[in-house]
């Protein structure tokens, strides 16, 4: 079987894998992060959401054999000591209820701010409407998303 | 340990150093006795941290937060110091399960009675410390304090000294007036956890020596395995078994990649049964067809003679889909089946059912069986089975390794255990002045009992709640209910028989509304004289959403009210359609009376995410059935209400002082009537079956 080289969080992880098992299955079951999740496989619920040298990605549907030589960002690597700004606006709103969705959520919010620091509520309609949250959280993430923005801004 | 004499709350030692108390809570219908066990715990160490173990699952709800708060509430703990974790299944908590809206009603006051007995446990330490009296000191946020000596000591501190404290029969209770816990928003527990990814669901298990196994099941419902030839799926790389499962092929692997390949491999023959040629069209025509022999489920007054005898006649046929609850995360379970034991790691509304299932598949006697909860991706009723158990502790068994079990997306949405379709038929009669005298509704549809493979006899009831207790003032009503069976599993889903009946009931009453000439708002406030609280939810949600004023052109409102688990809500949405007729609802205004609450903050989160839930169904939400099997398979072809769909949302909270009512399903039910009232307003054509856009 071949190997690849990923480079996960700033760290390098040599995985052993058929050349089309998709980037989320290796980081979870390879890598073992286990903070990016399964929702459905075919690219429609975005909750395997990683950045892709900075840009939201949906892993489920991006082969292992091109992840290689990109800088693979998943929600373990998001914080270190202190919680991400956005994590921290995500806590401030009390946006999760069961949470499954919400690593998936929170890395496609972090790419949309990089690009898009004040985002307005149809900006956020765009980016934000590939993920699914079956609790219905939508709401409180858009208030997480404007709190997140208008912190960054003070 | 030190055993009290209570009923129900025992005491000991924490391992070395601390506070250990143990108490009871009881099972459903339980009186306690004397000879209880107990099956919960608060923990308090000498660092002053305290740790509760709860009893029930967390699957968004927030169950994790509330227990605790009514704990920390009575003992007067800092809240900062308080921490929360699912117990194991122990069958000293009598049946474990999560659903039926009923954690909190059925255990505060005994939680109250816990943490208030551990307060007084901790008072009698200091006091015997300081030689005082316990009345002269007081609690503050998890420290004792002696005033008149300016002397002070913190819980952790006196924890391992109030070990030795026999707890009081009947401790003080506070006063509600001086709550500072029990009815604030305090943060959730567990939501550091989940925006870190740290917290661990069913399909993050990690065991040393784990393989992954993705599972074939007959794809027509009522179906079996025939044979199968496993030769294609072993020869792919990292699979390492196929194990033969009951009603199924296992492919175990080094990963779910390799599993999911290697079932995709399989050669199965499965008999696909009798139901193979099925449809939903020809189920409904069976419905059709027992409807009128259903059996009765509330009689009042002479319908037959009143339909006659009433100055208009108003008739129509409502039909709900089947529904799959699509938990985000997929079902899964880990197991490891080794020597004389089992341990199961599952994400489950019932850990008793689970415990259940492994000992009846090992043939091991309970305490060989460790059942753990993990956190749930969502339940909505689902995960009060325990197929996918099952799966996982056969598979385990066979191949004397850890395995976990994870089922695909598609498999997940094709297994059933659907919210029912149901096929309803109403005729109702007005009087001259255009108020009701006569309400029938015959109702045809699968049934949950039915579809649980025990025998059933007369009504489901979980078929009839919303419809048989209508709680409008008409005179003659006449409800019915046939047994429509069908092999295709049914279950409860978030709001059960309220979800299809709140829908049906309330459209055609809104029908009844228009065909008299009324305000449906004051329509239905005028027959609801005798239900105070549903009249007074109604009129809050019409009062905040200023009904009967002018909306922007285009836009209507639709109102909806109903009673699920003790619970009463109200809703009024704001409609408008896209030009290609495509509902946009804009504005969603819900008031609740579910009486008393812990955390107001859950209590709206709980109604915001019901709202979404109901829409999505309303919306989108159907299984239909071809050639015996389910056609959609993925989100794709089963939508959900995303952000660009999202209205929002203002929900009020209407204390009436009333007993407790459950949360986490009863704002579910009103949405789908009260956007499709909507609708009805802006078209003039009633919305009479869903959902909505057929896709």
């Amino acid at each position: 079987m071949p190997t690849y080289t990923l480079s996960i969080n700033g760290q390098s992880h040599t995985v052993e894998a058929p050349g089309d098992m998709p980037l989320l299955w290796a980081i979870r079951d390879l890598a073992g992060l286990t903070g990016t999740k399964f929702g459905c496989g075919i690219g429609q619920c975005r909750a395997c959401t990683v950045h892709f040298d900075g840009t939201a990605t949906f892993s489920c549907q991006i082969p292992v054999s091109a992840a290689e030589g990109v800088e693979i960002t998943t929600i373990e690597g998001l914080s270190d000591e202190h919680l991400h700004p956005v994590q921290q606006a995500w806590v401030a709103e009390e946006v999760p209820q069961c949470g499954y969705c919400q690593p998936g959520q929170i890395m496609s919010a972090v790419a949309l701010l990089a690009e898009n620091p004040n985002p307005s509520d149809d900006d956020i309609d765009a980016a934000m409407s590939s993920n699914i949250c079956r609790c219905g959280t939508y709401n409180r993430i858009r208030k997480a998303i404007h709190r997140a923005a208008q912190e960054a801004s003070r | 340990m030190t055993v009290s004499r209570r009923d129900f709350i025992e005491v000991s030692t924490a391992a070395g150093a601390g506070l250990l108390i143990g108490f009871r809570l009881p099972a459903r219908g339980e009186v306690p006795t004397v000879s209880a066990e107990v099956n919960a715990w608060i923990q308090i160490d000498p660092d002053n941290s305290i740790m509760i173990t709860v009893n029930e699952s967390e699957m968004g709800q927030g169950i994790l937060t509330a227990v605790p708060q009514i704990v920390a509430e009575e003992l007067d703990a800092d809240w900062d110091l308080v921490d929360a974790r699912h117990a194991d299944a122990d069958r000293r908590f009598g049946f474990q399960g999560t659903f039926g809206s009923s954690s909190i009603r059925g255990g505060f006051q005994q939680l109250r009675k816990v943490g208030a007995a551990g307060r007084q446990m901790l008072l009698q330490a200091a006091a015997d410390r300081w030689s005082v009296t316990p009345t002269s000191l007081r609690t503050e946020k998890s420290v004792v304090y002696h005033d008149a000596s300016n002397r002070r000591s913190t819980y952790g501190e006196l924890a391992t000294d109030a070990a030795a404290v026999p707890p009081m029969d009947d401790p003080p209770l506070k006063d509600r007036s001086a709550f500072t816990i029990i009815g604030k928003p305090m943060k959730r527990l567990d939501t550091v956890a989940k925006v870190k990814g740290e917290a661990t669901f069913g399909i993050d298990v990690q065991l040393p020596g784990l393989l992954v196994a993705n599972v074939a099941h007959c794809p027509v419902f009522g179906g079996s395995l025939e044979s199968f030839d496993g030769s294609k799926a072993e020869a792919i790389d990292g699979v390492r078994h196929v194990v033969e499962l009951p009603d199924g092929v296992a492919v175990v692997a080094d990963n779910f990649w390799a599993a999911k390949k290697g079932v995709e491999a399989l050669d199965i023959e499965w008999n696909e049964g009798e139901f193979a040629t099925m449809s939903t069209d020809a189920m409904r025509q069976h419905c059709i067809d027992i409807v009128g022999s259903g059996a009765e489920a509330r009689s009042e007054g002479d319908v037959s003679a009143a339909l006659r005898s009433g100055a208009t006649r108003v008739s129509a046929v409502y039909d709900a889909p089947y529904l799959a609850h699509a938990t985000m995360e997929p079902m899964n379970c880990t197991a490891y089946v080794q020597g004389d034991r089992c341990e199961v790691w599952a994400p489950t509304q019932t850990p008793t059912g689970a415990h259940q299932a492994a000992m009846r598949i090992t043939g091991f006697p309970e305490d060989q069986v460790v059942v753990h909860n993990t956190f749930l991706g969502g339940g909505f009723g689902r995960r009060s089975l325990s197929d996918y158990v099952e799966d996982a502790v056969h598979t385990s068994k066979a191949v004397g390794v850890p395995v976990k079990v994870i089922w695909t997306r598609e498999q997940d949405m094709c297994a059933g255990y659907y919210r029912p379709m149901v096929y309803n038929e109403f005729d109702a009669a007005l009087d001259a002045e255009g108020w009701p005298v006569a309400w029938e509704h015959r109702i045809a549809g699968g049934s949950i009992a039915g579809s649980s493979g025990r025998p059933m006899r007369g009504i489901d009831g979980t078929s009839i709640e919303g419809a048989a207790n209508l709680p409008y003032a008409i005179p003659n009503i006449r409800v019915t209910w046939a047994h429509a069976q069908f092999p295709v599993k049914s279950h409860y889903w978030r709001s059960v028989g309220s979800s299809q009946n709140a829908y049906v009931t309330e459209c055609f009453l809104e029908e009844l509304a228009h065909a008299g000439g009324k305000d449906p708002f004051e329509f239905r406030r005028h027959l609801l004289e005798h239900h105070p609280r549903h009249k007074r939810v109604l009129e809050v949600a019409a009062a905040r959403a200023n009904w009967g004023s002018k909306l922007p052109e285009g836009h209507a409102h639709g109102i909806a009210v109903h009673e699920a688990f003790g619970t009463i809500v109200a809703e009024v949405a704001e409609v408008s359609l896209e030009i290609d007729g495509t509902p946009r609802v804009h504005h969603v205004t819900c008031a609740v009376d579910c009486g008393d609450f812990i955390n107001p903050d859950t209590v709206k989160a709980q109604a915001e995410g019901s709202i979404v839930y109901g829409l999505t169904a309303a919306l989108f939400g159907q299984i239909t059935i071809e050639n015996g099997r389910a056609v959609q398979r993925n989100f794709d072809t089963y939508p959900m209400v995303r952000m660009r769909d999202m209205p929002t949302v203002d929900v009020h909270i209407v204390t009436s002082g009333d007993p407790m009512g459950g949360m986490g399903e009863p704002a579910t039910p009103p949405i789908a009537p009260a956007v499709c009232n909507a609708i009805f307003a802006l078209t003039g054509e009633p919305v009479r079956s869903l959902p909505i856009l057929k896709g």
